[in-house]
């Protein structure tokens, strides 16, 4: 196998397709005290994410829009990642994972399944892409109104 | 790449490949597929040759100076209006004024026709399958003047719906703005008919010809429009310089658009008075490396002849549209009768973006997104598309490396799995 396609390999990893076929938590939320939107106008994807927080948790989250299989699988996984974290956890995890896949990533940080998106590394046009769904999430607990975008 | 034998500049047999030096490249440690040319074409060695030539023995600034770099630099400049006069079939060079591209060209007729023309409760009709670049500078106007924006709806197959044209066109519309190529959908629009239609209606017609002037004659006479738009870097030029078209008596009675060196008779802090078209156009030293660049181009394409490169493509469209067209899952986006050298479409279950990656590690450069026609898009219920789009130099073996690789993803995305 040439290098390239062992990147290709990496980057579309089974789970991300499963993630992209079956994504995780993928459903408005009548009851959600937090919604915030994500937009990357020029690849057009797309999607809101709504979050339930209550005494300094993240009680639920969820997603709904559309996008690459990179973005879906991104914003499906980052929702398992931080269901029932508390806000400074979520927080300090959209810091390091954007770190991990646009500069140095912190030393000894356990990113679990999230290590599945490391792949886009290789291809730098596609990390807006993994990237999208976190921003969205940063101005959800912030209380950013501006839709994010990460292009 | 490239079935078209052509005579090169030294007299010999060459294939396309080897004129445009960017295509002997390896990407990703593959053979460069460029099928990316209605972005832009890749550049042939005669024209890097000539941007460079120029700077070496020619470059002054132009109209100024009395020494004899400046006279030459002139006469270069003028010959490159004179080639783009003969690749429109223009009547007269003066009619031909440069500028940055089509977006710039459009963006002068907006302003300084649309400003000076256009009143509250006129309407600019422009169409659903235009690019960006030619709804949002009309847009902007329609802010300024209080004119009314009107947009001729497209078929589901990418064809204009000429019934609802014709029932759009009225007494208020001054100015029809449409694309003579699609650039998401390569739909060839029918020129002719709708500039005929438009003027018995009493507007100006703008045609926006970037998709075109690449791939087909154009002869701006027999359309008979007002104005017509294009980018060199589409035409296998440079970037950064494109040209206007526009009728002597319509030019002769715009106002300038921006001001500066190049484009005033006299000035004088109480008045000034402004240079003819097209100097009235082109204020400030002009990209005259570009000029230069985009003669060359179009001496490129005038010597193959643009009516043998249409034909190639033309070929080479049928072939792809049945090759990728018979791969299951894919659905062709714009079908209509008249089209040229883009195919554009989507693939079950792999958005576009992946789709683009993949190709990409395939050594394939396409197109993914909304091909800045977003108002298209919306019309036709997708967020994007895959865009492959041909040029001279792209051949059978390029079709069969993008089918391949469409293969290969579906593979990845709905089979196995792994690549």
């Amino acid at each position: 196998m040439s290098g390239i396609d062992a990147h290709l390999r990496e980057l579309y990893q089974e789970v991300i397709f499963d993630h992209n076929r079956q994504p995780r938590n993928f459903h408005a939320m009548p009851d959600a005290d937090r919604v915030a939107e994500g937009y990357n106008p020029l690849c057009g994807d797309q999607l809101t994410v709504y979050l339930r927080v209550a005494d300094g948790k993240v009680e639920d989250v969820s997603f709904v829009g559309h996008g690459c299989a990179i973005s879906k699988a991104s914003a499906s996984l980052m929702t398992e990642a931080v269901k029932g974290r508390p806000v400074e956890e979520a927080e300090a995890l959209f810091r390091d994972f954007h770190a991990l896949l646009t500069g140095t990533p912190p030393e000894g940080r356990d990113f679990g399944k999230l290590e599945v998106l490391t792949g886009v590394r290789e291809f730098p046009a596609r990390v807006k892409c993994a990237t999208l769904a976190w921003h969205t999430l940063h101005n959800a607990l912030t209380g950013e109104h501006d839709p994010a975008r990460t292009e | 790449m490239s079935v078209l034998a052509f005579p090169s500049r030294t007299g010999g047999c060459l294939r396309g490949v080897e004129d445009f030096p960017i295509l002997s490249r390896r990407i990703r440690n593959k053979p460069l597929v460029y099928l990316d040319n209605a972005a832009t074409t890749q550049k042939p060695e005669v024209v890097i040759e000539a941007e460079s030539l120029y700077y070496r023995e020619s470059n002054a600034n132009i109209h100024r100076g009395v020494h004899w770099l400046s006279q030459r630099a002139t006469d270069l400049y003028d010959e490159g209006r004179e080639s783009v006069r003969r690749l429109l079939n223009a009547a007269r060079s003066d009619e031909i004024v440069f500028t940055r591209g089509t977006t710039e060209a459009i963006n002068l007729v907006a302003y300084s026709w649309g400003c000076s023309q256009l009143r509250a409760g006129d309407e600019v009709l422009i169409t659903a399958m235009e690019h960006h670049s030619n709804i949002v500078p009309w847009q902007l106007v329609c802010e300024q003047t209080g004119a009314l924006l009107r947009v001729v709806p497209v078929s589901d197959c990418g064809e204009l719906d000429l019934e609802a044209f014709e029932a759009l066109l009225g007494p208020r519309t001054r100015m029809f703005a449409v694309a003579h190529v699609s650039n998401a959908l390569g739909t060839v629009n029918p020129l002719p008919w709708l500039i005929e239609r438009a003027h018995a209606a009493g507007a100006r017609v703008l045609v926006d010809g970037a998709q075109a002037v690449a791939h087909m004659p154009v002869d701006v006479r027999a359309l008979g429009c007002d104005f017509y738009a294009f980018s060199g870097h589409k035409l296998y030029g440079p970037t950064g310089i494109g040209a206007l078209y526009g009728r002597a008596e319509l030019l002769a009675t715009m106002p300038p658009w921006q001001g500066g060196g190049d484009m005033i008779r006299t000035v004088s802090f109480e008045r000034t008075t402004y240079a003819p078209p097209p100097q009235r156009f082109e204020a400030g030293t002009p990209n005259i490396a570009g000029v230069v660049g985009l003669a060359a181009a179009i001496g490129y394409v005038e010597h193959l002849g643009l009516d043998k490169i249409a034909a190639h493509e033309q070929a080479l469209l049928a072939h792809a549209t049945e090759a990728v067209g018979a791969i299951d899952g894919v659905r062709l986006i714009g079908t209509a009768a008249h089209k040229s050298g883009i195919l554009s479409f989507t693939v079950d279950g792999i958005h576009p973006h992946d789709l683009g990656t993949i190709l990409d590690t395939q050594g394939i450069a396409i197109r993914a997104g909304h091909h800045c026609a977003m108002p298209l898009m919306t019309r036709l219920g997708i967020p994007g598309t895959a865009r492959a789009s041909f040029a001279l130099y792209n051949d059978e073996n390029d079709i069969a490396a993008l089918v391949a690789a469409i293969r290969k993803a579906q593979h990845m995305f709905n089979g196995g799995g792994q690549p």
